[in-house]
Formats: structure tokens, C-alpha cells, sequence
């Protein structure tokens, strides 16, 4: 059974990833606060009007888990090249993808468990007054999640190997992400207005087309550029 | 990337191409003199716009060509991937220089003509706004070739961000058009009246044989530029210290 032992091999890298984040946590620490802080700061920028505050909400939101998330894409390889454990992990006869499929899925992890942090926290500061519904919410969050999370992992592959990687990367991810943040924020924003579904019903569609699109060309891509 | 052509020979054969290429740099001159003066001097004013409808004669054509540099780009790097060669990546990278050039010259263009058309220099409309994400991309496309020195890296990488940058082409559209509209119908020979449409079509070909003037001569000096790396490689495994 190849696929099983491909998903084995997956499952370790994320594991892997996600127990050397655990011990240290200095990671998590300074992504979550990060974004936290950015959270405050577009509060300073607009102002106290609660009106202002809570149409930007979820535009401030999203741009917060994008600046603060970013930060940890690099990381996730940068680790690997402090420790001279990339070249190893690509020796391991075992097709490239399950590498990518696992720091992926570690990565997409680590930025939901940011969101939890990060999603309460605006919805006090920007004083949203009712969501539409918790589950799509949630949806779109992964969604969101999964377009941003699955090109940062792509990126950063090469970003992390290149010289200038901390401008590198957020130059090389930010105007790709462009759809993503547009349809993230305005579903969110439809919910978090108190709207029902269906005002954000083709925003989910996009966002959901544009993650099988980049998800499935970064898995083509990624052995290429991780072999060089 | 083995070179089965010596070195010495294939040298030759780039630097002798140079003449041919700067015929095609007076005849790319000339023709754009002659499209602008024609469209210039033989279209009326716009009802409208008056004469500040003679701009659509180099922003149009410029659009168009940065469109056709950036479908070499993604031809180029597609097979680059499939074949590894090295002078297709060269030649995506002469053509999304060239692309982000005439990328940046249609919006300076279109903004300089929307403050007097629709009253501001920007606006949030869908194909404005996509030909900006367009062209960050490409800049980013850019600077990672700047940013990596190993040559074999720089072609594999810029291969992948040039495709996944052009696949992003018509979903950053689509979704900025979704998010707002209000532009007016895209300017093509079918859109507009006859006497502009001629006007349109001749600075179309002149501005085409620029951007392909460009391109071989941006390709030219990348070959001579690489061919340079290859005999200072070469000179250096061979112990000599001053080539």
C-alpha cells in the first residue's frame, strides 16, 4: 500500500513539525501576539467610532492573520536549514509532495490555532455585535485559511533558501493572496454583520476554487523547487 | 545544462545576431513614428473626450503587449519545467521584464487619462485594479531573480512563480469584479468607431515589433551575460586565476 505509507510519511512530517513547536513555543507566542498587536493598532488607525470599527472588522482581521501568519512560513523551513535537516528529509526515498503535504498541513494548523486566539479578540476590540452563524464563519476561516496557508508553504520554500527571505516572501505571497483576502473579508464581513449565508455564498465559492487551483499547483510545483 | 555547442562558436552566433536585431530596433522606431503621426493627425476628437481620447493610442497597445509578454513568460517557464533549457528561462525572464515595463507604462498612461475623463487618478475598478496586482507580481517575479544567485535555482523558482503568477491572472479579475465595477467597455478595434479603430490597429502591430525589439535584445545580452558565467566557470576549474 504506497498511499498509506506516503500518509504515514505525512502524518510524521506534521507531527514532527508541530512537537518542535509545542517544546518551544516560541513560535506561536510571537505570531499570536503579533497579531493581537495589529489587531490594536488598526483600532488606533480608525478610531473610536464603533460604526467605523465594526465595518473594517473583518478587513482589519484578515489583514492581521496575514501579517502576523507570514512570519511563520519561513520559520517552518528555516528550522530545517538551522538544523542541516532539509537535505536528510529529502534523501528519504519517499515521493517530494508528502514533504510539502506535511509542512502544509503543520503550517494550516499552526494559523488555525493563531485564529482562535486571534478571532475573539477582534470580535471584543472591534465590537462586533452578533455573528450570522458560527459554522460558516468557521468555514470561511478555513477556507481562508487553507488558499493563504497553502501558497505561504509554497513560497516560503524558496523564499527561505533565497538571500532577503523576511522581504522575499511577504512580496512574492501578498499580491497572489489578493482574491483570497478580497473574498475572505467579505464573506466575514456579510457574517459578521449579522447577514445569513447567501451574501457570502459566491465569496465561498471563489475562495474554495482558488484553494483547489493553488493547492493543487503548489503539489505540481513544490518538486521542482525544492530539488534545487 | 550541458552545452553541446562550444562555447567559442555559440559566442559568435549571439554576437553576430546583434546587426539583425538593430534593424528590427529602426523598423520598430519608424513604425511607431508613422502609427502615432497617422493616428494623431487622421482621427477627429472625441465627442467626449476631445483629444485626449490620442492617449488610447499608445495605452491600449501597450496593454495588449504586456498581455502578449506575459503569455511568453508562461509559455517560456512551462517549458522550462518540461525541458530544463536554459534559454527558455532566459526568455521568460526577458519577457517579464519587458511585460512589467509596459505593464507600468498602461496604468501610468490610464491613470494620466482618468483624472480628466472620470475625475481621479485611481479608481477601484476591476481591470485597474487586477493590472496593479498584475504587475506587483511581476515585480515580485523580479526581484526573487535578483535575489538568487545559483543560477539553476533562479530558473526553477522563477519558472514556478511565473506560471502560478499568470494562472492568478483571470481569478484576481473575476474577483475584483465581483468586489466592484465601473468601468466602461474594454477598448477594442469591434468597441470603438472606424476612424479610431485603424488608428488603433497600426500602433497595436508598431508597439509589437517594439516590445519583440525588446525582448531579443534583453535575451541577447542575458545569453552573453550567462556565456560570460560559463568562461569565468570555466576558468576557474581550469586554475586560472585572471581569465
Amino acid at each position: 500500500m504506497p498511499l498509506a505509507q506516503d500518509m504515514r510519511r505525512v502524518r510524521a512530517i506534521i507531527w514532527k513539525d508541530l512537537i518542535t513547536e509545542r517544546r518551544s513555543k516560541a513560535g506561536f507566542n510571537a505570531v499570536a501576539f503579533l497579531g493581537v498587536l495589529i489587531l490594536l493598532l488598526f483600532g488606533f488607525a480608525l478610531g473610536p467610532d464603533t460604526e467605523a470599527l465594526r465595518d473594517a472588522a473583518a478587513g482589519a482581521l484578515w489583514l492581521a492573520i496575514l501579517f502576523s501568519g507570514v512570519l511563520a512560513f519561513n520559520r517552518s523551513y528555516q528550522l530545517e536549514l538551522d538544523g542541516a535537516a532539509l537535505e536528510p528529509l529529502l534523501l528519504y526515498p519517499a515521493p517530494r509532495w508528502t514533504i510539502f503535504a506535511g509542512k502544509f498541513a503543520a503550517n494550516l494548523l499552526f494559523v488555525l490555532l493563531v485564529e482562535v486566539v486571534v478571532v475573539p479578540i477582534a470580535i471584543i476590540l472591534f465590537q462586533v455585535k452578533s455573528v450570522a452563524g458560527w459554522l460558516p464563519a468557521a468555514g470561511v476561516m478555513l477556507l481562508g485559511s487553507i488558499g493563504f496557508v497553502g501558497l505561504g508553504t509554497f513560497y516560503a520554500s524558496m523564499a527561505s533558501r533565497s538571500r532577503a527571505r523576511e522581504v522575499l516572501l511577504p512580496l512574492l505571497l501578498f499580491p497572489m493572496l489578493v482574491p483570497v483576502l478580497l473574498a475572505s473579508a467579505e464573506a466575514s464581513s456579510s457574517l459578521l454583520a449579522g447577514n445569513p449565508m447567501q451574501d457570502a455564498g459566491a465569496w465561498v465559492k471563489l475562495l474554495a476554487a482558488f484553494d483547489v487551483i493553488f493547492v493543487v499547483a503548489s503539489f505540481l510545483a513544490f518538486d521542482h523547487v525544492i530539488e534545487v | 545544462m550541458s552545452h553541446a555547442v562550444p562555447l567559442e562558436r555559440e559566442t559568435v552566433g549571439v554576437a553576430g545576431r546583434g546587426r539583425s536585431i538593430e534593424w528590427l530596433g529602426v523598423i520598430a522606431l519608424l513604425a511607431v513614428i508613422i502609427a502615432q503621426l497617422n493616428g494623431v493627425l487622421n482621427s477627429p476628437p472625441d465627442r467626449d473626450m476631445g483629444h485626449l481620447q490620442k492617449i488610447m493610442y499608445v495605452h491600449v497597445p501597450a496593454a495588449w503587449n504586456a498581455f502578449i509578454a506575459f503569455f511568453v513568460v508562461a509559455s517560456a517557464s512551462l517549458l522550462y519545467l518540461w525541458k530544463g533549457q536554459e534559454r527558455h528561462d532566459l526568455l521568460a525572464a526577458s519577457a517579464a521584464e519587458v511585460g512589467t515595463l509596459f505593464t507600468g507604462l498602461t496604468l501610468a498612461l490610464g491613470s494620466i487619462w482618468g483624472r480628466p475623463t472620470w475625475g481621479v487618478w485611481w479608481t477601484w475598478d476591476p481591470r485597474l485594479t487586477s493590472t496593479a496586482v498584475l504587475f506587483l507580481v511581476f515585480v515580485g517575479y523580479l526581484s526573487l531573480r535578483s535575489f538568487v544567485e545559483d543560477a539553476d535555482r533562479r530558473a526553477q523558482w522563477s519558472a514556478a512563480v511565473g506560471l502560478l503568477g499568470a494562472l492568478n491572472v483571470p481569478i484576481v479579475y473575476m474577483s475584483v469584479k465581483w468586489w466592484r465595477t465601473l468601468h466602461q467597455m474594454q477598448s477594442s478595434p469591434s468597441t470603438v468607431d472606424p476612424e479610431y479603430a485603424v488608428g488603433l490597429r497600426t500602433n497595436g502591430i508598431a508597439i509589437l515589433l517594439v516590445l519583440i525589439y525588446f525582448i531579443m535584445k534583453r535575451y541577447r545580452a542575458a545569453r552573453i551575460e550567462r556565456m560570460a558565467e560559463h568562461v569565468a566557470e570555466r576558468a576557474a576549474l581550469e586554475g586560472r586565476t585572471n581569465g
